[in-house]
């Protein structure tokens, strides 16, 4: 076991728990017999924090088999909301078989086995390709680019970035070795702290939409939120072999690129008419909802760790 | 409750109720299923949920959001001619469903239909039933119902008659396909639905069709 997961797995637990008893003081500040809703929304989240911890951890500790098992699962359960609300006919029924039970247990297997390459190209090149030609064979033309098309985004955002995360494993930078999986565990709680203190922020100092109507994200909250992740990457900079200076770089570039993303999902959210992509994770709505910064800031990070240092 | 019914041996019981939480626990790893309460609460009411029919999968789905105490006391009415055809599908409808069978042909049976459903209402159950009679297989919401839901409701009037929608089962198991998709599935349970005094059978069927309707999320172009 590696000592600064225990470490950093013991800190956010630390942090879990200081907000789980913050709650339970004001529920007991709460008048007898009243409810307050914001409140009880606070706390389902938690719990639903605790729960992504505490799963999230077990697969680190696990490492490599448990990493790609616990992304491939969450990928099944994001295609599957995201497939919910795409435009298909009956003549993609095998295409869109093909996608959850070849093109995303392959992709996966790719990860597991560490081939780079294969990893890179088999979704944009191969399913890219394949899948409208399943279709194309059943001879239904009526809105066959749309259904191609959004087909393929699908497969792109909620298996091909999604398994960036545990690609990272796969990275030959010198001095990592057996220590990858810590900078999955960095990536994921830059990106994940900064959108939280967006959140915050905005709500404190938030002025200006960035994009009203779509996402209620504000510049002053984005601002304060990159910053505090690049700060936070400062922090924990420990984790990767990027130095103080690299992980800063990193941490803003991963954190910036997820909250853009969080708006492009909020566009898509709001195409499709709907608030959540689905109701799995209680308090939080679905896998994309919960994963839309990580799956747009996974790549970017993944190429930019490959690029400077291996 | 009083169980009239056949009492079959433990071991059948047994493998009856873990065949049902198999089936459960399937549909809601594929299609993550779950049930949207808009008209009505899942309290122990006498019910008869109706529902669209587009798949086989429509009732296991319907049964399987039940909370288990409502499911304790729900059947569904079902096609003896299909749940009789082989001794597995004699298995499950009759005893992990608990299905109340009824002979659909008018000319062979020997047991009104109607008498059967209103005996198992009487029993204190709650039933399923697919008032458009056979699968849609149209692009129309619905087929125009048969009589039987309006039978029902003037005879046992103190009945709720529950529309119950159940969404893209089209899309996850289009006729003719053999694999299913894992999209998600969501049954919507809408307002009770009662037959007026003096109200038509047309005006109710109609009535009563459109409020399933309604359930159904918007199409999008």
């Amino acid at each position: 076991m590696i000592p600064e997961l225990v470490l950093l797995t013991l800190g956010v637990c630390g942090i879990l728990l200081g907000l789980t008893l913050f709650g339970e003081f004001l529920r007991a500040r709460q008048p007898a017999d009243t409810v307050n809703p914001v409140l009880e929304t606070y706390m389902i989240r938690v719990q639903s924090w605790w729960a992504m911890v505490l799963l999230f951890a077990l697969a680190l500790i696990t490492g490599t088999t448990g990493v790609v098992v616990l992304f491939g699962f969450a990928s099944f359960a994001a295609l599957r909301e995201f497939l919910t609300l795409t435009n298909k006919r009956k003549a993609d029924h095998w295409s869109l078989a093909l996608a959850f039970f070849v093109v995303l247990p392959v992709q996966y297997v790719f990860v597991g086995m560490g081939w780079d390459g294969l990893i890179a190209v088999f979704i944009p090149v191969y399913a890219f390709l394949m899948l409208p030609i399943v279709s194309a064979l059943r001879r239904d033309s009526d809105r066959f680019l749309v259904r191609i098309a959004e087909t393929q985004w699908a497969l792109m955002i909620t298996v091909f970035c999604l398994s960036h995360v545990p690609a990272l494993l796969t990275l030959d930078i010198p001095g990592v070795g057996g220590r990858a999986v810590l900078m999955i565990a960095f990536l994921v709680c830059v990106v994940q702290a900064g959108d939280l203190l967006d959140f915050f922020f905005g709500r404190r100092i938030g002025r200006t939409r960035i994009a009203e109507g779509l996402s209620p994200k504000t510049w002053e909250g984005m601002i304060c939120g990159v910053g505090s992740a690049v700060v936070i990457g400062a922090a924990l900079h420990w984790l990767t072999p990027f130095g103080v200076l690299g992980a800063m770089g990193m941490a803003g570039a991963a954190s910036v690129t997820g909250m853009f993303g969080n708006i492009v999902i909020a566009a898509i959210k709001k195409d499709r008419g709907v608030k959540d992509w689905s109701h799995l994770i209680p308090g939080q709505g679905g896998f994309v909802d919960q994963l839309d910064s990580v799956i747009f800031a996974a790549p970017v990070f993944y190429h930019l760790a490959k690029l400077i240092w291996t | 409750m009083k169980q009239p019914r056949p009492q079959y041996p433990l071991y059948r019981r047994l493998a009856a109720t873990l065949v049902g939480q198999a089936i459960r626990l399937f549909a809601r790893f594929v299609t993550a299923v779950r049930p949207d309460w808009r008209g009505i609460e899942p309290v122990p009411r006498q019910r008869v949920y109706y529902a669209n029919h587009v798949s086989n999968a429509d009732m296991p789905m319907i049964w399987s959001v039940l909370p288990p105490a409502l499911r304790r006391q729900t059947r569904p009415v079902a096609a003896a001619d299909y749940w009789l055809q082989t001794p597995l599908r004699a298995f499950v409808g009759p005893e992990v469903f608990n299905c109340v069978l009824i002979d659909r042909r008018p000319e062979a049976r020997t047991e009104d239909p109607m008498e059967k459903i209103l005996e198992a209402l009487d029993e204190g159950s709650s039933l399923i039933i697919f008032p458009e009679g056979n699968r849609n297989m149209t692009d129309d919401p619905l087929l125009p119902f048969k009589s039987g839901l309006y039978h029902m409701g003037r005879a046992r009037p103190a009945v709720d008659l529950v529309p119950t929608w159940v969404a893209n089962l089209t899309e996850i198991m289009p006729k003719g396909e053999v694999i299913p998709l894992p999209l998600i599935c969501t049954v919507t349970f809408g307002a009770p639905v009662h037959v007026r005094d003096g109200e038509a059978k047309e005006a109710f069927l109609a009535r009563a069709a459109t409020a399933l309707a309604d359930l159904a999320p918007e199409k999008r172009a």
